[in-house]
C-alpha cells in the first residue's frame, strides 16, 4: 500500500468506530471499547507505518508525502483538497498517535469495565459505586459508568478530527477537524449532563472557543481571497510571501486617519492573517483573554481532561500557528509576532501564578496547560519555530501522563470514599490526600517523571531539554522581556508542580480516604508507564549541537528533520550558559521550594498563598460575565425575545388575527346578511307584502270587482277618449 | 219633434240608475233588478237609434229583440242562482257570499 | 213644445221615476212592483218610437214573464222581515259616485257628437214595421242566426235555471 493511500486511511478507523458504536453497539460495552480501542490501534500502527517511512525519505520537507483531489468546483478550476506528511505533520502524528492510543486504553479502566452497575447510577451523572455482597458483608465498589459506548463514540469522534487536522494539507480541513474537535470537546465536558457546572462548562467552552473561531475564519477568507487557494504549499511560495509580507494590509484606512498611519501601517496582509488565525489558536489554547474555558473543562472525565485539554486539541491551537509559521514570518514589520510573543510570553505568567492558589488536583494542571502553552506560543513568536514544536510534543507526553496520573489518583480516593461511605469528601482536593506514594506507588512514580519533566528537571526529563531551548532561544535572540518572564514562569511551573506532589503523595494521609486509597488497576497504570517512558525518552532527540559534553554524542535529530518543513531551515543556536544556568535555577530552585514549603502544610488556613485575587483567577470569570455575558443574556432575553418577538412581530402578528375578525365580521354583517341575505329574503317579503296588502281587494263582494271595473273603465275610457279627440283625430 | 238626444238622455239616466242600483244594493235580488233597469235603457237606445237611423234597416230592433232574449235567460238563470244560494246560505245579502275573499 | 215632446217628458219623468223608486225602495215586492212600472214606461217609450212591436214584447215578456220572476224570486228568498233591514251596502256612496260619472261621462261624449239633435224621419208610407222585422228575423240573409242562437241560448237558459234552482231532496 503506497504511503499515500495509508494517510488517507488513517484518520478512518475512529470515525468508523464513531458510527458503528452509535447506530449498533450502544448496549455492548465490551463490543464498543473493543471497536474503539481497536480503531486507535489501527490508526496507531497507520501512523506508526507513515512515520517510519516518513523518516527514510531525504529532504522531506521538499518532497513530502502528499496527495490531493479535486472537491470542490470553483468556475473553471476546482478546489482540492487533500492529505500532506511533511516533517512537521510526521512530528505531530507521533506523538498523536501514541498519546490517542494511551487515553483510550485508560478510559476502559477509567470507567471502571467490568464492574457492576451501581443501582444508584444515572445516565448524566458519575457513577456512585454499587454494593456487593462479597465475604460474608457489604462492600462498596466502583460502578461502571452507565453511558460507557457513548464515551467511546465521542471520543472516537474525537480522534478522527484531531487526525484529519494534523494530516490535511489546506486550512479548510485544517478548519474541519478543528470544529469537529470543538464540537467533541463540547460533547464531553458535558458528558456528565445531569450536573449544571458540566452542562455550563460545555457551553461556556464552545462559546469562547467560539470568538476564536470567527476570526480565524475572517482570516481564512481573506487568504483565500488573496491568494486564490488554502493550500499550505502552495501559500508559502517565497514570491507570494515576500508579497503578503510586503504589502499594507489596510492602505485605505491609512490614508484615511494619517495621525494613525504608524499604527496602521505596522500590519501587513501577511501579519494581519496570520494574526487572525492565531486568535483562533488563542481560542482553542486557551490563552489570554480567552483561557476562561480550559479550567471549567475539567468537568469533564479525566481520560477527556488529558486527551483533549491536554495533548491533543489545545495542541492543535499551537500546530496550527506552527503551520501557518512561514506567514507571520514574512510580516516585515514584525508586529504580528511581537504579539503572539507577548500573548504567550503574558498567559504563561499569568496561568502560573493562578495555578499556585488552587487546590483541586485537576485545576492546578489545567492553569499548567495554559501555561505551558504561552510557552510555546511565546517561542513562535519570537521566532523559535524548532524549539515550540519540540516543547509541544514533549508536553503532549508529560501532560498527559500527569492528567491520566490525577486520574488514576481520583480514582483512588474515589475507592477510599466508598470504604468509608462519606460521599461528601472531594475526591479530588489535594488537601484531602497525602501520603498516596504508599498506596499507589505506579501512579506516584510515573506522575513524580511527569512532574519533573514539567518542571524541567535537568538532563534526564524532556521538559528540560525542550523548556531550555525556549529560553535559550529567547536569550540567544535578544528578547529579554520574554526571557525573563518565560524564566520566572518556569520557576513558578517547578514551584506549583512540587506543591501538587508533596500534597499529594508525600507527608502522611491526611483524611481517611485516603488512608483506604488503592491502586489502580492495570489498564490504566499501563498507559501511565508507557507515558512515562515517552516523557523521559523523547528529549534525548533534540540535544542541541552545542550544549556541553553531551551536544555532541546524539546528533540533534529533531532540529534537523522538524527544521525541514520550513523552507529556509532554521540555523541552530550557539551555546550559552546564561539561559541553561537560568533554567537549572528555576527548575531546581523552584522545585526545591515547593517541597520546602509544603511539606509540613496540612490545610488550606496554612497556605499562605491562598490570596482570594489568585484563588479567583484573577477574577476574569466575574469580569466577563458582566461585560460580554449578561448582555448577551440581556439582548436574547429582554431585547430580542421581549421586544422584537413578543413585542413587534407578536404584535403585528397579533393585528392580522382581530384585524381579520373585523373584515370578516365586516363582510358578515354589511354584505353577507344585509345584501346577500336580505336582499333574498326582500324578495320575499316584498312579495309577500304585495300579495298581503293587494289581496284586500279580493273581498269577494262583486258589487266591489263591479266598481273596480267600471272606475278603470272610466279611466281608461276617458284616457282614450282624450287621446282620439286631441292627439289623433280617429278618420 | 223629439230630438235624439232626449231618447239617449233618457236612456242613459234609466242606465245610471240602473247602475246606481247594481252596485249598490244589498239584496242580490235588487241587485238583478237594477241589471234589468240597465237592459231597458240598453234597448230604448237601440230603438232610438233604428227610428232615427234608418228605418228601413231593421237591425235596431233585431238587436233589441236579442236583447230581449238575453235578458230573459239571464234572469232566469240569476234568479235560480240566487235561489240556490239563498237555500245554501240562508242569505240573499251580496255581501255575505264571500267565499272568494283571499 | 209639440205635444210629442211633452208627452215625452212625461213618459221620461215617469220612467225615470220608478226606476229610481226601484233601486231606492227599502221594501223588496215594492221594488218589483215600481220595476213593472218601469218596464210600462219603457213599453210607452217603445211606442213612441214607432216600435209597436217591441212595446208589446215588452209588455208581454218584461212585464208578464221577467217582472212575475222577479216577483217569485223575492218571495222565495225572504226571511221573515227580513227586508225591513238597510237596503244599501256599505259603500253605496262610491256606487252612486260612479253611477253620476258614468251618466257624466256619456252625457259629455254625447255632446261632442253632431248627430245629436237630429229629428227623426218620417216614416215611408206603406212601410209595415213588424212585418220588416219578421223578415228581417228569418231571412237568411239577414238575422236568420242570431234568432236561432237566442232560441238556443233560451233553451240554455232554462235547463240551466232548471239544474241550479232544482231542490234535491
Amino acid at each position: 500500500m503506497t504511503t499515500e493511500t495509508l494517510i488517507w486511511l488513517i484518520p478512518l478507523p475512529p470515525v468508523l468506530a464513531f458510527f458503528l458504536i452509535v447506530l449498533f453497539t450502544n448496549k455492548n460495552k465490551a463490543l464498543s471499547h473493543t471497536l474503539a480501542v481497536g480503531a486507535a490501534f489501527l490508526s496507531w500502527l497507520g501512523s506508526m507505518i507513515v512515520f517510519v517511512r516518513a523518516l527514510g525519505v531525504e529532504h522531506l520537507g521538499e518532497h513530502p508525502f502528499e496527495s490531493s483531489l479535486n472537491w470542490l468546483p470553483t468556475g473553471d478550476t476546482w478546489f482540492r483538497i487533500g492529505v500532506l506528511v511533511d516533517p512537521l505533520s510526521a512530528a505531530v502524528l507521533f506523538f498523536v498517535a501514541w498519546t490517542v492510543l494511551m487515553i483510550f486504553i485508560y478510559s476502559v479502566g477509567y470507567h471502571n469495565y467490568g464492574q457492576p452497575e451501581g443501582d444508584q447510577d444515572v445516565k448524566g451523572l458519575p457513577p456512585r459505586g454499587a454494593i456487593v455482597n462479597a465475604h460474608g458483608h457489604k462492600h462498596a465498589v466502583p460502578s461502571v459508568e452507565p453511558m460507557y459506548s457513548r464515551f467511546f463514540a465521542f471520543i472516537g469522534l474525537f480522534a478522527f478530527g484531531m487526525y484529519v487536522l494534523v494530516l490535511s494539507d489546506n486550512l479548510l480541513t485544517l478548519f474541519v477537524g478543528w470544529e469537529i474537535m470543538g464540537l467533541c470537546s463540547y460533547l464531553l465536558i458535558g458528558f456528565w449532563y445531569a450536573k449544571k457546572s458540566a452542562r455550563d462548562a460545555a457551553v461556556k467552552a464552545f462559546m469562547t472557543t467560539r470568538v476564536g473561531d470567527v476570526f480565524m475564519l475572517l482570516g481564512i477568507a481573506w487568504l483565500y481571497s488573496y491568494t486564490g487557494t488554502l493550500n499550505f504549499r502552495e501559500i508559502f511560495q517565497p514570491e507570494l510571501l515576500e508579497r503578503m509580507g510586503n504589502a499594507m494590509a489596510f492602505p485605505e484606512l491609512a490614508m484615511r486617519w494619517p495621525a494613525l498611519f504608524p499604527f496602521i501601517s505596522s500590519f501587513s496582509i501577511a501579519g494581519a492573517i496570520a494574526l487572525l488565525l492565531f486568535v483562533g489558536t488563542v481560542g482553542k489554547s486557551a490563552q489570554f483573554p480567552l483561557h476562561v474555558w480550559l479550567p471549567d473543562a475539567m468537568e469533564g472525565p479525566t481520560p477527556v481532561s488529558a486527551m483533549i485539554h491536554a495533548a491533543t486539541m489545545v495542541s492543535a491551537g499551537v500546530y496550527a500557528v506552527v503551520r501557518m509559521f512561514p506567514l507571520l514570518e514574512a510580516d516585515v514589520t514584525g508586529t504580528s509576532m511581537a504579539v503572539v510573543a507577548f500573548i504567550g510570553a503574558f498567559t504563561a505568567i499569568f496561568a502560573a501564578t493562578i495555578a499556585v492558589a488552587q487546590n483541586d488536583i485537576k485545576r492546578v494542571l489545567a492553569y499548567s496547560t495554559i501555561s505551558q502553552l504561552g510557552f510555546m506560543i511565546a517561542a513562535l513568536g519570537i521566532g523559535a519555530y524548532v524549539a515550540a514544536v519540540f516543547h509541544l510534543i514533549t508536553h503532549a507526553f508529560f501532560k498527559a501522563l500527569l492528567f491520566l496520573g490525577s486520574g488514576s489518583v481520583i480514582h483512588g480516593m474515589e475507592h477510599g470514599v466508598l470504604h468509608t461511605g462519606n460521599h461528601h469528601v472531594d475526591a479530588q482536593d489535594m488537601f484531602n490526600m497525602g501520603g498516596l506514594r504508599r498506596k499507589m506507588p505506579i501512579t506516584f512514580w510515573t506522575f513524580l517523571i511527569g512532574g519533573f519533566a514539567l518542571s524541567g528537571f535537568p538532563l534526564i526529563t524532556a521538559g528540560f531539554w525542550s523548556k531550555d531551548e525556549i529560553l535559550a532561544e529567547a536569550f540567544g535572540h535578544g528578547h529579554w522581556w520574554v526571557f525573563i518572564t518565560l524564566a520566572v514562569a518556569a520557576f513558578l511551573t517547578a514551584f506549583y508542580t512540587m506543591r501538587q506532589i508533596t500534597l499529594t503523595f508525600l507527608g502522611e494521609p491526611r483524611t481517611k480516604e485516603a488512608e483506604h486509597a488503592q491502586e489502580t488497576p492495570w489498564t490504566m497504570t499501563v498507559p501511565l508507564v508507557i507515558l512515562a517512558f515517552f516523557a523521559v525518552a523523547y528529549g534525548w532527540i533534540g540535544v542541541p549541537t552545542g550544549f556541553p559534553v553531551l551536544g555532541g554524542l546524539l546528533p540533534n535529530w529533531l532540529h534537523e528533520f522538524v527544521g525541514g518543513t520550513l523552507a529556509e531551515h532554521p540555523e541552530a543556536l550557539a551555546f550559552n550558559w546564561i539561559p541553561l544556568g537560568t533554567s537549572l535555577f528555576v527548575a531546581l530552585g523552584g522545585l526545591y521550594f515547593g517541597w520546602l514549603t509544603y511539606r509540613n502544610v496540612n490545610s488550606p488556613a496554612e497556605d499562605r498563598l491562598q490570596i482570594p485575587l489568585l484563588k479567583n483567577k484573577y477574577y476574569f470569570d466575574e469580569i466577563y460575565d458582566r461585560l460580554f455575558v449578561k448582555p448577551a443574556y440581556w439582548f436574547a432575553e429582554t431585547f430580542v425575545y421581549k421586544w422584537m418577538d413578543q413585542g413587534l412581530i407578536d404584535s403585528i402578528l397579533h393585528l392580522f388575527g382581530p384585524l381579520t375578525d373585523k373584515i370578516g365580521s365586516f363582510i358578515r354583517k354589511y354584505i353577507d346578511l344585509l345584501i346577500l341575505n336580505d336582499a333574498g329574503d326582500g324578495s320575499y317579503k316584498a312579495t309577500w307584502w304585495f300579495g298581503r296588502n293587494l289581496r284586500g281587494v279580493q273581498t269577494g263582494r262583486i258589487q266591489q270587482y263591479l266598481m273596480f271595473a267600471l272606475a278603470i273603465f272610466m279611466l281608461v275610457g276617458a284616457a282614450l277618449y282624450f287621446y282620439f279627440r286631441y292627439f289623433r283625430l280617429v278618420a | 219633434m223629439v230630438p235624439l238626444s232626449w231618447y239617449l238622455i233618457l236612456a242613459a239616466a234609466l242606465f245610471s240608475i240602473g247602475l246606481f242600483g247594481v252596485l249598490s244594493r244589498r239584496n242580490a235580488v235588487a241587485i238583478l233588478l237594477g241589471i234589468e233597469l240597465m237592459l231597458n235603457a240598453v234597448n230604448i237606445n237601440l230603438a232610438a237609434f233604428w227610428r232615427y237611423g234608418n228605418v228601413l234597416h231593421m237591425a235596431g230592433q233585431v238587436f233589441a229583440i236579442i236583447v230581449f232574449a238575453v235578458a230573459a235567460a239571464e234572469v232566469a238563470v240569476g234568479l235560480a242562482l240566487v235561489i240556490s244560494v239563498y237555500r245554501k246560505r240562508n242569505t240573499v245579502i251580496a255581501d255575505d257570499i264571500d267565499l272568494m275573499k283571499w | 213644445m209639440t205635444a210629442e215632446q211633452i208627452i215625452f217628458l212625461v213618459v221620461a219623468f215617469f220612467t225615470l221615476g220608478s226606476g229610481f223608486m226601484v233601486v231606492t225602495t227599502g221594501n223588496l215586492v215594492h221594488a218589483a212592483l215600481w220595476l213593472v212600472a218601469t218596464l210600462f214606461g219603457v213599453a210607452v217609450v217603445f211606442a213612441l218610437l214607432n216600435a209597436g212591436f217591441l212595446a208589446v214584447v215588452q209588455v208581454v215578456v218584461y212585464i208578464g214573464a221577467i217582472a212575475i220572476l222577479f216577483i217569485f224570486a223575492v218571495m222565495l228568498t225572504r226571511k221573515d222581515m227580513r227586508d225591513q233591514g238597510p237596503q244599501m251596502n256599505r259603500g253605496w256612496w262610491a256606487g252612486a259616485l260612479i253611477a253620476v260619472l258614468v251618466f257624466a261621462g256619456l252625457f259629455f261624449m254625447l255632446q261632442g257628437w253632431n248627430g245629436l239633435s237630429r229629428t227623426a224621419a218620417a216614416i215611408p208610407a206603406g212601410f209595415d214595421a213588424v212585418a220588416e222585422l219578421g223578415n228581417a228575423l228569418v231571412s237568411p240573409d239577414a238575422f236568420v242566426l242570431p234568432f236561432e242562437v237566442a232560441s238556443v241560448l233560451l233553451v240554455a237558459a232554462l235547463v240551466g235555471a232548471v239544474y241550479v234552482a232544482f231542490n234535491r231532496k
